[in-house]
Parts: structure tokens; C-alpha cells; sequence
């Protein structure tokens, strides 16, 4: 007994500390480095990046938050209601699928529907609409759109899933007494449903609320195919710590954009799991 | 009988009319069609003949069929088969790893008589919360654990993952009961052979969901080497791809073959080539697609159901 529950927790130790060791290396060049203080973050937040990333961040999180919870809700119920099953199984399987796909393939996609010279868009909807065709990787207005599609596109199938789970775990029973109480569909849906359903939107819209501060780098980075003309609104957190540590070489820069992330971003999830808590004490991460 | 007859009567009774029916069948024909559509279109350019694609852009429909860009792929894809090759040892070696070690974690956890298990638990969950950021990690793979350009440094940084530990400890706790585990000890099997022996062969769904996790992301994953690989002999088949749409020469410039000429790379049928590329990294996922979706949903709902 001491055995197992000794020793191969301390494999697990190990892998851990692999893990923690990304929060702070213990390399004898950052000790050796010179100590700035505040300095780095100065300079960060003089730039009108640091406004730039962060606005982008939160408001395509939020975008994204309130969509992925009433686009999947609503298509969980309604998928729900269809009467027959086999076609809600195959309306399920084919809005999972984008899920499994890396975004490195959703680029590919994005660039089949939007490339300049020979995309669907421009080439077949654009030119038999008789207009000019549009240069979309230079122009920052339609992205934000584009890009909250793409995140719909994958997501929204495996929240269904997730959803829908939910549902046919509420019991039928609800449902029958309603009918004989003379509730129609929609009474039904949006007094036992959405009701019993409300405690997993809330928790899921949390959880997302927490990582706020965290954008998905595929979405931002590979889809708009990196093009910087359109930084103005693709660019977010991630991608511009990303940049500053790879192509730019600015690792100071990076660090304090990097670590104003990952405190900002802990205390937003310190805040959603304390109102996790206050709301049902079970389903708090810690 | 007659109760469970009563109940589908009335559930059938307890339906939306056949109008609202086709309406929200209408719906999610179009929601599927949006959702297949892209995949489709790529198919379609992959199977397009090149100077179609030039010339009328990328359509639904090929207009002049060829399958010149899978020949081109297949015969002078060196760069291609030896990335979707790193890609399979990838995915396997590390969602074995991955495999082992997260249930050698999670397995203690779910043990009552564990006394530091809430210690433990913490430990990993607070990786979740917390994390230095991607300037630190980038160091510690550079530096301090020199894995950078080998082929481990695709396959280390996702070994461990507090959230698949999560599921896999839930797993644990609900289907083995402490009960199989004592008499197994009184039968005298060690705690190895309790694990590996009786434990493991229980959790079969479990490790089928979290392994086709991990199956999943090792696949997909392009992140790593796009921090970490610049030897372009280690590129997976997602990062390969990701070279390809910026330049399609890249292709080329790998197999000595081609590069000698440019004008072989001039004929080559750069635009199918890359979809049919991005065709042939979905094949797997998609002849997969029916074991993914089976225990995603099954992983999904117990991951929901939190222990």
C-alpha cells in the first residue's frame, strides 16, 4: 500500500514539476540578468499595442462567450425536439467534425474561401455578383466576422454535444406532467429546460469568463494566415507575445506582456470560481 | 407492458408538429451544410485540375477532374511522407507516455486511503490557473531541458495535462469500487499488480477517451514546432502544411528531385497539392471519427459530472 500511494505519486511529482517549471525557470542567465523592476511592463503599456491586444482579447472573448453559450443551447434544444433520431444523429456527427480539425486546417479552409486570386468568394460568388473582387487579407473590417465564424464553425458542434448531453439527462417525467398540466412546446422549453439546464450555462460561461484574458493563438494567428495588415483586429495577446519572442527577438517585452497575461488572467479566474462557488458549491475548481 | 406503452404515447403525443418539424430539420440541413461545405470545397479543389484552378479560381464543383495532385503527392512527396511519418510516431509515443503517466497520476488520487491526495490534486490543478506565460517555457525547452529540435520536444510538453487527470481520476473513482481493490489485496496481489492487472482492464472506456484525447491533440498539434522546430527533417505533417500555405516552393525545395529545376516546381500542381496535403492529414481523423465521436460524448459527460 505505501508503495503505490508513495511512489507512483512521485513519478507524478516529477511530471509536475515539469509543468511548473514553465511558470519560472531556474536558469542562472534570468538571475544574471539585469533586475528593471517595473520597467519592462512601462515600456509594454506606453506602446498602443498593449490598449490594441487587450481590447481585441476581451471583446472577441466575449464575442465568443455569449454566442457559444446561446448558439449551442438553442441548437441543443431544438436538435432535441426533432422527431427523428436518426436524423439528430446525423445532424450531431456532422457539426462535431469541425471540431476535430487543427487549425492549421481551418486555415487551409479560410484561404479556399477568401484567397484573392482564385478563392470561392472572389472568383465564383463575387464575380457572378458583377462587383470587384476584394482583397481579404489586407482588409481589417471584414475580420472580426470572419474570424468569429471560424471560432462558431468549430465550436458550436462539440457545446451541442455537450449540451444535449445534459438534456436527456433530465427526466422525461417533467415533461409528461407539464403536458397534462396543458403546457405547450414552448412553455415547456423555456420552464423546464432552459431552467434545469441554467446551472451548466452558467458554470461553462464562467470557466470561459475566467480565461478571458487567454485567446486561442490558432484562431488569431494561423486563420488571418498572420498578415499584418490586419493586426489592427487580429491581433491579441498570444500572438503578439508570440511575435515578440519569435520574429521580433524582444524577450524582455514578451516576458512582461506574457506575465501581465498570466496574473490578469489568474485573478479573472480566482473572481469566476468565486462566483462559481457562491452559486453551487460543487461545481468550483478548487 | 401497458405503463411503458402509455409513456410512448404520450411522448409521441408530447412533439413539436410536423410544420415546426421540417422547419428545425430545415435549420440544421443548412447548419450542416455550412459545417461540411469548406471541407467539401477542398476535396473538390484537390481533385480540380491545375490550370482550372488558375484560371476559374476554386470551386465546388471540378470542373476538369485530375488526380494529378495525389500522383504528385505520392511520388515525390518525400517531405510529405517522412512529416505525416513524425506525425504517427508522434502521436503514438506520445499518447502511450501520455497515457501512463496520467494515469499513474490520477489513480492515487481517486484512492481514499491516499493521505496527500488533496496536496496532489492542488498541485496539478494549479497548473490550470496559473502559468508563467510562453517566454519562461520557451526557455526551459531551450535551455534547461535542450530538447529543442529532437523529436521529443513534440511530444514532452503535452505529456502531463491536469484535465485529462481530472477526467481519468473521476473514472477511476466511479467505476472501481474500494471493495474490488481490498479483496484483490487479500487475494494477495501487490499494488502494481492491483493496478495494472485489475484496475486498468476496468477503466477500458476511460483510457479509450482520454487516449483518443491525446491521440487528438498529438495529431493536430502545430504549435510546438512552430516555437520550437527549425529542422525542417522534424516538421509534423500540421507544420508542414502550415510552410505550404505560405510558400507551396517549400514543398519542393525538400526533395532533391525538384529542386534542381525550377522548372518542374513551374509544372508542379502547387495549388491541389497543398489541399490534397490537407485532405490527406483529415483522412485519419476522419476513418477515426466514429471511435472519436463514441467516447468524446462519453469523456464529455463524465468530465462534466465532476468528482
Amino acid at each position: 500500500m505505501l508503495l503505490i500511494n508513495n511512489y507512483i505519486p512521485m513519478i507524478g511529482v516529477v511530471i509536475a514539476f515539469k509543468r511548473y517549471r514553465f511558470h519560472g525557470s531556474f536558469l542562472s542567465s534570468i538571475f544574471k540578468s539585469e533586475w528593471v523592476g517595473f520597467g519592462n511592463f512601462d515600456f509594454f503599456f506606453k506602446t498602443p499595442y498593449a490598449f490594441q491586444i487587450t481590447r481585441n482579447t476581451i471583446l472577441y472573448n466575449l464575442v465568443f462567450i455569449i454566442l457559444g453559450l446561446v448558439v449551442p443551447v438553442a441548437f441543443a434544444i431544438l436538435l432535441n425536439e426533432i422527431t427523428n433520431k436518426w436524423m439528430t444523429k446525423i445532424y450531431q456527427s456532422v457539426m462535431f467534425l469541425p471540431y476535430f480539425l487543427s487549425w492549421i486546417i481551418v486555415s487551409y479552409l479560410a484561404y479556399s474561401f477568401f484567397s484573392i486570386e482564385s478563392g470561392f468568394i472572389n472568383k465564383v460568388v463575387i464575380t457572378s455578383l458583377g462587383l470587384d473582387p476584394i482583397k481579404w487579407y489586407f482588409e481589417p473590417k471584414y475580420w472580426p466576422f470572419i474570424l468569429t465564424f471560424f471560432q462558431l464553425w468549430k465550436y458550436t458542434g462539440y457545446n451541442i454535444v455537450v449540451y444535449l448531453a445534459a438534456i436527456s439527462g433530465i427526466d422525461s417525467e417533467y415533461y409528461e406532467a407539464a403536458e397534462i398540466d396543458g403546457a405547450t412546446k414552448w412553455n415547456q422549453i423555456w420552464s423546464i429546460t432552459v431552467p434545469l439546464l441554467k446551472p451548466l450555462m452558467i458554470i461553462l460561461t464562467l470557466l470561459a469568463v475566467g480565461r478571458i484574458f487567454n485567446a486561442d493563438f490558432g484562431l488569431f494567428y494561423n486563420v488571418p494566415r498572420n498578415s499584418g495588415q490586419l493586426y489592427s483586429v487580429t491581433d491579441v495577446i498570444d500572438t503578439y507575445v508570440y511575435r515578440a519572442l519569435r520574429n521580433t527577438n524582444n524577450i524582455s517585452m514578451a516576458a512582461a506582456a506574457g506575465t501581465y497575461q498570466a496574473i490578469v488572467g489568474c485573478v479573472t479566474v480566482f473572481t469566476a470560481n468565486y462566483v462559481v462557488r457562491k452559486i453551487d458549491s460543487d461545481k468550483a475548481l478548487f | 407492458m401497458e405503463s411503458t406503452e402509455k409513456i410512448k404515447k404520450s411522448r409521441l403525443g408530447n412533439r413539436v408538429s410536423p410544420m415546426t418539424n421540417i422547419g428545425i430539420n430545415a435549420l440544421f440541413i443548412m447548419a450542416s451544410v455550412v459545417c461540411i461545405a469548406p471541407i467539401l470545397l477542398i476535396v473538390a479543389i484537390s481533385f480540380t485540375d491545375e490550370k482550372e484552378l488558375l484560371v476559374n479560381g476554386y470551386h465546388f464543383l471540378p470542373q476538369k477532374f485530375s488526380v494529378k495532385a495525389y500522383d504528385y503527392v505520392i511520388t515525390a512527396g518525400d517531405t510529405i511522407w517522412r512529416a505525416y511519418g513524425i506525425s504517427i510516431v508522434v502521436t503514438l509515443v506520445g499518447t502511450l507516455l501520455s497515457l501512463l503517466i496520467i494515469c499513474l497520476y490520477a489513480y492515487p488520487l481517486s484512492r481514499q486511503s491516499f493521505r496527500y491526495k488533496n496536496f496532489f490534486a492542488f498541485f496539478a490543478y494549479f497548473t490550470m490557473i496559473f502559468g508563467g506565460g510562453l517566454v519562461p517555457w520557451y526557455m526551459v525547452y531551450t535551455q534547461l531541458v535542450p530538447i529543442k529540435n529532437t523529436i521529443w520536444i513534440m511530444i514532452v510538453p503535452y505529456l502531463m495535462n491536469a484535465w485529462y487527470m481530472m477526467i481519468m481520476r473521476t473514472f477511476f473513482r466511479t467505476t472501481v469500487h474500494e471493495s474490488i481493490i481490498e479483496s484483490a489485496k487479500i487475494d494477495g496481489a501487490g499494488e502494481f499488480r492491483t493496478f495494472f492487472v485489475i484496475v486498468l482492464p476496468l477503466c477500458r472506456a476511460g483510457l479509450a477517451t482520454i487516449g483518443l484525447f491525446c491521440t487528438l491533440g498529438y495529431w493536430n498539434d502545430w504549435w510546438l514546432p512552430l516555437v520550437f522546430v527549425t529542422d525542417n527533417k522534424l516538421y509534423n505533417i500540421q507544420y508542414l502544411m502550415y510552410q505550404t500555405l505560405n510558400s507551396i516552393q517549400y514543398l519542393a525545395s525538400g526533395s532533391a528531385q525538384f529542386s534542381e529545376s525550377s522548372k518542374v516546381i513551374a509544372d508542379m500542381p502547387s495549388e491541389g497539392a497543398r489541399m490534397a496535403i490537407a485532405v490527406i492529414s483529415i483522412g485519419p481523423i476522419i476513418f477515426a471519427y466514429p471511435f472519436f465521436q463514441k467516447y468524446f460524448v462519453k469523456g464529455l459527460t463524465i468530465g462534466a459530472v465532476k468528482g
